[in-house]
């Protein structure tokens, strides 16, 4: 009996889940206290699984490490391929085998609009970085152009062949479970390329902007699982009744203090914080923005008593670090919540079982989707509405607008300074 | 008991089943006597023609009335038309049984409803509100800022959502409530998707949301006439009541008056001039290239037979016929994709709003395509490349000062100035 209640963790071969969640549910209150002897209850097992997780944990730390080492392409290759497998195991999740059988294109066309998306939102976020790097070559840049032009377009009829394959492949006794998949494919696509565009996004503003989230996320799982591993008493929320407030408080304080030393630390690589114009994978020079330049900030008298510091050096992306590490460690985890809900609601153990100790690929990903999201947008509000400025203004006029264009957007800007004007005066 | 498989008659669901199952088996004797099938119950099937005809004439009238007052009112008119249709959607797969037992879910269905909202339509009046109040200083700090931190306010709205969702998901509910986050989504995607389209559509001139729409209108309109009058074979089997008949005469009518209706509309000011603002007055403006009439000599033997030499054709007539095309070949499929949703979940119809035709959904499935398409036309086809400048200038106008606006003017005067020297 109590083996099954270690086995809560991670994975292994599957056991009636009803049954452990009722059981974790109705223990709890003589267990908590005791939260210390639950965990050594059965050595063996729970130092194995701690071994296999902590075994996958290092393999996947030091492939993501190596991909960062070797730049902004590879991360966003790497970051595809995590997609494909991602989108592979939800389509799978809600497939019923017997009605697949006599419906033998319905794979064919989710990876149809898969494509598509993938198309699309790619198109979108690196149209620009691809005219950068075939700027130089005339006959490619002529392509590109008009590709980019029409992709709207492209990527529209792809998506309508893909609406009227779907009706004409309505099958009489099917239609309920046809439009439900319909409906599954399409919430999958949005969820996954959602977060991956604002991931790709993020990269190539700088590796910074992703590297640093992502393991502001992973910290804080694993603060919440070591502080819950020794202090953990009071469960949190019954959607997850493995966590505890104390895992819960101790992995918040963790994740800010870490944030801001560990975005001192990243800030002062030049490959993590350039931005990425084009998509060349060759060395990065650029003059670093002024987020990430030392500030000096003298510190109080109390703290320079004790301490021999004076002042110390801070960037002010570490201000931002703070904010991240906010989000991260409150909001972030809801996103955990949410797919462990998900998991109630439809009876199943993990998404998947590509990482041994940690379940499918979806399960890693769950709050780092929700950090991505933030990410991106808190960049796009904060940190880089910062630089709007004349001097920005003109150079993305002269780098984007050929002479004809700029000269449009002159005599436009003139006429409504002057209305302006005449209505004022 | 073959009578009708046609509206209005607030049938029961074991009836409409009866009725496919026998039309799909009567179809083959009855289809040589299509005309007497239609004729059959003379009584019914003009009084439901007329309650169906009555209540098209009504929309029709307001629908103009609308396009008359302007950019504005119609943009409100389609908000109007959006709130009803989430509301028939959202109500469709309810069980009021679940319901009961979680108080706050309806709330949450129209926080979600109101984030898109804000988000949508932020997005595409932004830079029109930018240019309204750009003469008034208070009012320009005021909206540049919120408009700076649109994506922010929404985002934070939409997560807050998020997180009531988690916090208020109940033991053994967990199923009913993702299915209906999931459906809650999937609607406000295809509500907003479509409605942000025709908004734009707006803006950029009456006529591209106009022209559409109006072509599926006559579309649906030929092809029961076709159909009344030459329906034989079955198109389809999620319509049973559609024919080949009606859906090729219904092709060439919409793509003949696609060409038609477009030269008619094309010299209306009123309809083609972009509105870049929120003003609801008279506009001038410079119609372009595509609103200019251009003359074609007929060939020889056409000249012969009429008494016109040489005809004059807006450009944008040829746009028309795409669109026409797209009309009636495409769009139907929205119509087939709300036919097989409502079979598959056994409802007759979306909602009983407008009598003789069901709800505002069922009017609006073929059109929420159209729009779709008739927008991403426009962006990819019409519009000329000059879009990154249209995008740099809105950046400008939200971003900058006043003064730096200014300075940002001389400056860029000061650099043509000397690429044009270097140059000459």
């Amino acid at each position: 009996m109590r083996d099954i209640h270690t086995d809560n963790y991670c994975s292994s071969p599957r056991t009636p889940n009803a049954r452990l969640r009722r059981r974790s549910n109705e223990i709890p209150l003589e267990i908590s206290k005791s939260n210390g002897n639950h965990l050594l209850i059965n050595d063996k097992y729970k130092y194995r699984s701690m071994w296999i997780r902590a075994y996958s944990s290092l393999w996947m730390l030091a492939s993501v490490s190596l991909i960062i080492y070797m730049g902004h392409l590879y991360i966003w290759a790497m970051v595809v391929i995590i997609q494909i497998f991602m989108a592979s195991e939800l389509f799978n999740l809600l497939r019923r085998a017997n009605q697949d059988k006599r419906l033998p294109k319905i794979k064919l066309l989710n990876w149809h609009f898969f494509f598509t998306a993938m198309l699309y939102v790619y198109g979108r976020i690196l149209s620009q970085h691809l005219v950068n790097t075939v700027i130089s070559d005339k006959f490619f840049f002529r392509l590109v152009s008009i590709l980019i032009k029409y992709q709207m377009a492209i990527c529209y009829f792809l998506y309508i062949a893909g609406f009227v394959w779907f009706i004409l492949s309505l099958k009489k006794r099917y239609y309920k479970y046809q439009f439900g998949q319909y409906a599954w494919t399409h919430m999958i696509l949005i969820v996954v390329f959602t977060q991956s565009a604002f991931t790709v996004a993020n990269i190539f503003e700088g590796i910074f902007w992703f590297i640093f989230p992502a393991s502001l996320i992973a910290m804080n799982d694993v603060a919440a699982y070591f502080f819950g591993f020794f202090f953990g008493k009071t469960p949190l929320i019954k959607l997850s009744p493995k966590k505890t407030w104390e895992g819960f408080i101790g992995a918040s304080v963790a994740t800010m203090i870490a944030a801001f030393t560990f975005a001192n630390f990243l800030g002062r690589f030049q490959w993590l914080t350039c931005p990425r114009k084009d998509l060349s994978t060759g060395w990065l020079q650029c003059d670093p923005d002024p987020i990430f330049q030392p500030e000096s900030i003298p510190l109080p008298a109390l703290i320079s008593h004790w301490l021999s510091w004076k002042e110390i050096a801070v960037l002010p992306v570490q201000w931002h670090a703070l904010c991240m590490g906010l989000f991260a460690s409150i909001i972030a985890p809801f996103g955990g919540f949410f797919a462990s809900g998900f998991k109630r609601a439809f009876k199943i153990k993990d998404f998947g079982d590509s990482i041994p100790g940690h379940g499918g690929f979806t399960d890693r990903m769950d709050c780092q989707m929700v950090m991505a999201v933030f990410v991106y947008i808190y960049h796009q509000s904060f940190v880089a509405a910062q630089d709007y400025s004349v001097e920005m203004f003109l150079n993305q006029i002269m780098r984007n607008l050929h002479s004809e264009e700029q000269l449009v957007l002159y005599k436009k800007l003139g006429q409504i300074l002057q209305e302006r004007h005449f209505i004022q005066s | 008991m073959q009578k009708d498989t046609s509206t209005t008659a607030p049938s029961t669901t074991s009836g409409r089943i009866r009725h496919r199952k026998r039309s799909n088996e009567v179809i083959p004797e009855v289809s040589k006597a299509n005309g007497t099938q239609l004729l059959v119950n003379d009584k019914s099937k003009y009084k439901s023609m007329l309650i169906r005809a009555y209540s098209s004439i009504w929309m029709i009238g307001g629908f103009i009335l609308v396009i008359y007052m302007g950019h504005l009112y119609i943009t409100a008119m389609v908000v109007v038309i959006q709130i009803f249709m989430a509301k028939e959607l959202f109500n469709l797969l309810r069980k009021s049984h679940e319901d009961r037992q979680l108080p706050g879910f309806r709330l949450l269905n129209w926080h979600f409803f109101f984030t898109a909202m804000l988000f949508v339509y932020g997005r595409i009046l932004s830079p029109r509100l930018v240019n309204t109040v750009t003469s008034d200083m208070v009012l320009y700090r005021l909206v540049s800022s919120l408009i700076k931190y649109h994506t922010v306010i929404c985002y934070s709205l939409y997560i807050s959502g998020f997180m009531w969702f988690i916090l208020t998901l109940k033991k053994k509910m967990y199923k009913y409530q993702f299915g209906q986050y999931a459906w809650t989504h999937m609607i406000l995607i295809v509500v907003f998707g479509q409605s942000s389209f025709t908004v734009a559509s707006i803006f950029e001139g009456i006529f591209w949301f106009l022209l559409p729409a109006t072509l599926i209108v006559i579309n649906d309109i030929a092809a029961y006439f076709f159909g009344f009058f030459f329906g034989r074979t079955p198109l389809i089997k999620l319509s049973p009541k559609k024919t080949w008949e009606g859906f090729i005469g219904a092709s060439v009518t919409t793509i003949i008056s696609a060409f038609v209706l477009a030269d008619i509309m094309g010299h209306s000011k009123w309809l083609t001039c972009p509105r870049k603002d929120l003003s609801t007055g008279w506009l001038h403006c410079d119609p372009g290239p595509l609103f200019k009439p251009e003359s074609y000599s007929l060939p020889g033997w056409i000249s012969h037979w009429f008494p016109w030499k040489e005809i004059s054709v807006l450009p944008v007539q040829w746009h028309a016929l795409c669109l026409g095309l797209f009309a009636s070949i495409i769009a139907p499929f929205g119509g087939f994709f709300a036919s097989g949703f409502k079979r598959a979940f056994k409802i007759k119809d979306f909602g009983d709003s407008i009598p003789g035709h069901g709800g505002i959904t069922d009017r609006m499935d073929c059109q929420m395509v159209m729009a779709v398409f008739a927008y991403i036309y426009h962006q990819s086809f019409v519009v000329p490349q000059s879009l990154s400048v249209e995008m740099i200038l809105d950046q400008i106008l939200i971003n900058l000062t006043f003064d730096e606006q200014e300075a940002l003017y001389w400056r860029l005067g000061e650099i043509l100035q000397q690429g044009i020297q270097r140059k000459s």
